[in-house]
């Protein structure tokens, strides 16, 4: 079996592990070793700081907001997206007509499936154009905005805000120390994207799921009288359990991250006045942003705590969901 | 989710009846809700979408003026425009340049450290698994703030700015196989498990050198997991934002910035603030979203079981 075996392994491995290690591993060490110092990012000289850094998350305002709008996204996100996921998904592979022949999906489910699937396949740049005309606050150029004055909710004279929005008036603000967290209009209006592009993913998830629930399973209950609300309940949710908890900790991981949106879609305005930032793009702000620009420790510091929280959210989630997996 | 209690009340509000008959009426009723609730959200996910598409062939007057009507005559000029002045032409061009290589080679490269991860047994085999594990868990933005300065420092360490360094080609294309990879370990290590250890131990009976055996008889193999994984990871890179946001940005004011679609459509946005050219970035947007749209139709159940099927592996 011996022809150059262990030539074979490090010839194979080598190359590949150390770019792997170069420009992942390497940068994360090294982000965890900048955490404890105040290094401005070009001096040569690197001041240790010790846990200073970390200290002073607690005084910066504008992190204690964006982790609490992290946290509404935590809960607001994977709930609403999953619910919708569920409730299309069972729609189309039990919502259909009940014969003799047995439960059926909706006519035109792939359909559905290909279209619903869709805008998770869409760069952020696509999403942005698109949403950030559909919530233009204008009803001449803004397409939502047109929409509700025509049907006579919105006065031309004074369209809604949507992205621009700083009023918090869904969940009102909690005063903490000299801060109000708040969740402003703009964070609701970037969970609408997110979940816009997510549901179909799920959707698509849990349609495979609840396809390898044996169809008799269905039909015996059905035959027993209960109606589909009680099926799904007591026979489609327990059996797509593995499929939830997956999907709530992708979803969770999405939402402590949340970049792309905040970044991206978020105007200008509101990522000055911190009403849109998340830990994420608080982080980008402060280490490459021109108006904080000796900072890069200090953002080390914020990186490490939002990995400190992804690894504790995915912990915790994997005890919680951890149940018995039920073979067919 | 409140008029589950309504179907509840349907069928014995007329009265009691037998499970059969029961069963049509509540079915029937079901599909035309479940019509309407799938239409609805339908609408949702194409409306935007085709809105914006039909925008690129209006003229700025109309975009700005009539936002909901058709547009009274068809522009292709926009297209032209977003092509050539909008640097589209040149983002598309980039773009491709970097993914040839980048999911190329790591499909390669995830492909065999895969492969001898989950075929060989070897003392250290545990623990390079697990390295590439942690960068499945950790979220790219612990190592963002250093890669910029690691990405710099290396390329001036091996004299190779120009070739590996800041706002280059082959820079951009080994950060995205190092980012690409623990997803594409993971993912076909799980597959090369599953394969069976009679080809190869024949294989290698024969005399193939392992080398040999992995190329001829077991990359083959693997073929439908390399589907998965290279469509996963064409989509994921198409799309990437974060890395050429922060890496391909010019370095002086000499130098031109090699941007990727992505990064240049949200450059054109960007830009549209200044000199409004709504149907040009329209144009964009729908050129960007064609390649993408035409692989989803061609390859769409192996896109939605590729994706899907690998967050649960």
């Amino acid at each position: 079996m011996n022809h150059g075996r262990a030539r074979f392994i490090v010839g194979f491995l080598f190359f590949p592990v150390l770019l792997y290690v170069v420009y992942v591993i390497w940068p994360y060490l090294q982000t965890i070793g900048y955490s404890l110092t105040d290094w401005n990012g070009f001096t040569p000289e690197v001041p240790y700081a010790g846990f200073g850094n970390y200290a002073d998350l607690l005084k910066d305002e504008t992190f204690l907001r964006s982790l609490y709008h992290n946290a509404v996204i935590l809960v607001v996100y994977p709930i609403v997206t999953i619910l919708l996921a569920l409730f299309f998904a069972f729609m189309l592979n039990v919502g259909g007509r009940g014969d003799k022949a047995g439960v059926r999906g909706v006519a035109g489910s792939g359909l559905y499936k290909t279209i619903f699937f869709f805008p998770q396949l869409l760069s952020i740049a696509i999403v942005a154009i698109l949403w950030s005309r559909i919530f233009e606050s204008s009803t001449d150029t803004g397409f939502l905005n047109a929409l509700l004055a025509k049907v006579g909710i919105v006065d031309p004279q004074r369209p809604l805000l949507f992205l621009g929005e700083t009023n918090s008036w869904l969940l009102p603000g909690i005063p903490f120390g000299d801060t109000i967290l708040d969740a402003p209009v703009v964070l609701w209006c970037l969970i609408a994207i997110a979940v816009w592009g997510g549901v179909g993913f799920y959707l698509v998830l849990f349609s495979a799921g609840m396809q390898s629930i044996p169809r008799d399973i269905f039909e015996a209950a059905l035959l027993d009288g209960s109606t589909r609300g009680q099926t799904f309940f007591r026979i489609t949710l327990p059996l797509l359990w593995e499929q939830i908890s997956v999907a709530w900790v992708y979803l969770g991981i999405a939402a402590l991250d949340f970049f792309l949106l905040a970044y991206a879609i978020a105007p200008p305005s509101m990522q000055a006045t911190g009403a849109s930032h998340v830990m994420s793009s608080w982080i980008y702000h402060t280490a490459f942003g021109s108006s904080r620009y000796d900072k890069f420790g200090y953002a080390c510091a914020m990186a490490v705590a939002m990995a400190a929280f992804t690894f504790i959210f995915a912990l915790i989630q994997l005890r919680i969901t951890r149940r018995e997996k039920i073979e067919f | 989710m409140t008029t589950t209690t309504s179907k509840h009340e349907l069928p014995t509000a007329s009265g009691p009846v037998t499970t059969t008959e029961k069963r049509k009426p509540e079915g029937r009723f079901l599909t035309g809700f479940s019509h309407v609730f799938l239409a609805v959200w339908g609408l949702m996910v194409g409306v935007p979408l085709i809105w914006a598409t039909v925008q690129s062939f209006r003229s700025d007057d109309e975009i700005l003026h009539q936002p909901l009507s058709l547009p009274t005559s068809w522009h292709i000029g926009a297209f032209g425009r977003a092509w050539t002045k909008g640097h589209i032409g040149e983002y598309f061009f980039n773009t491709i340049v970097v993914m040839t290589f980048s999911v190329t080679l790591s499909m390669l490269f995830g492909a065999m450290v895969a492969y001898v991860l989950a075929r060989y047994r070897f003392p250290g085999n545990r623990a390079i698994y697990y390295l590439f594990f942690t960068g499945l868990v950790m979220p790219i933005f612990l190592g963002l703030i250093p890669l910029y300065k690691t990405v710099q420092n290396l390329a001036a360490m091996l004299g190779l700015s120009s070739v590996i360094g800041l706002n280059t080609y082959g820079g951009l294309i080994l950060v995205y196989i190092a980012y690409s990879l623990p997803f594409t370990v993971f993912f076909l290590h799980s597959f090369f498990r599953t394969l069976s250890t009679d080809v190869a131990e024949a294989g290698l009976i024969d005399g193939a050198s392992h080398t040999t055996l992995f190329f001829r008889v077991m990359l083959p193999m693997a073929k439908p997991g390399l589907v998965s994984i290279g469509l996963f990871n064409i989509i994921g890179q198409w799309n990437q934002f974060i890395l050429p946001n922060l890496l391909m940005k010019p370095q002086s004011g000499f130098e031109e910035g090699k941007f990727v679609l992505t990064q240049g459509l949200l450059n054109l946005v960007n830009n549209s603030k200044y000199e409004t050219d709504w149907a040009r970035l329209f144009a964009g947007m729908t050129l960007a979203m064609l390649p993408i749209l035409v692989t989803y139709l061609v390859f769409n159940r192996q896109i939605q079981a590729g994706l899907t099927g690998s967050i649960t592996k």
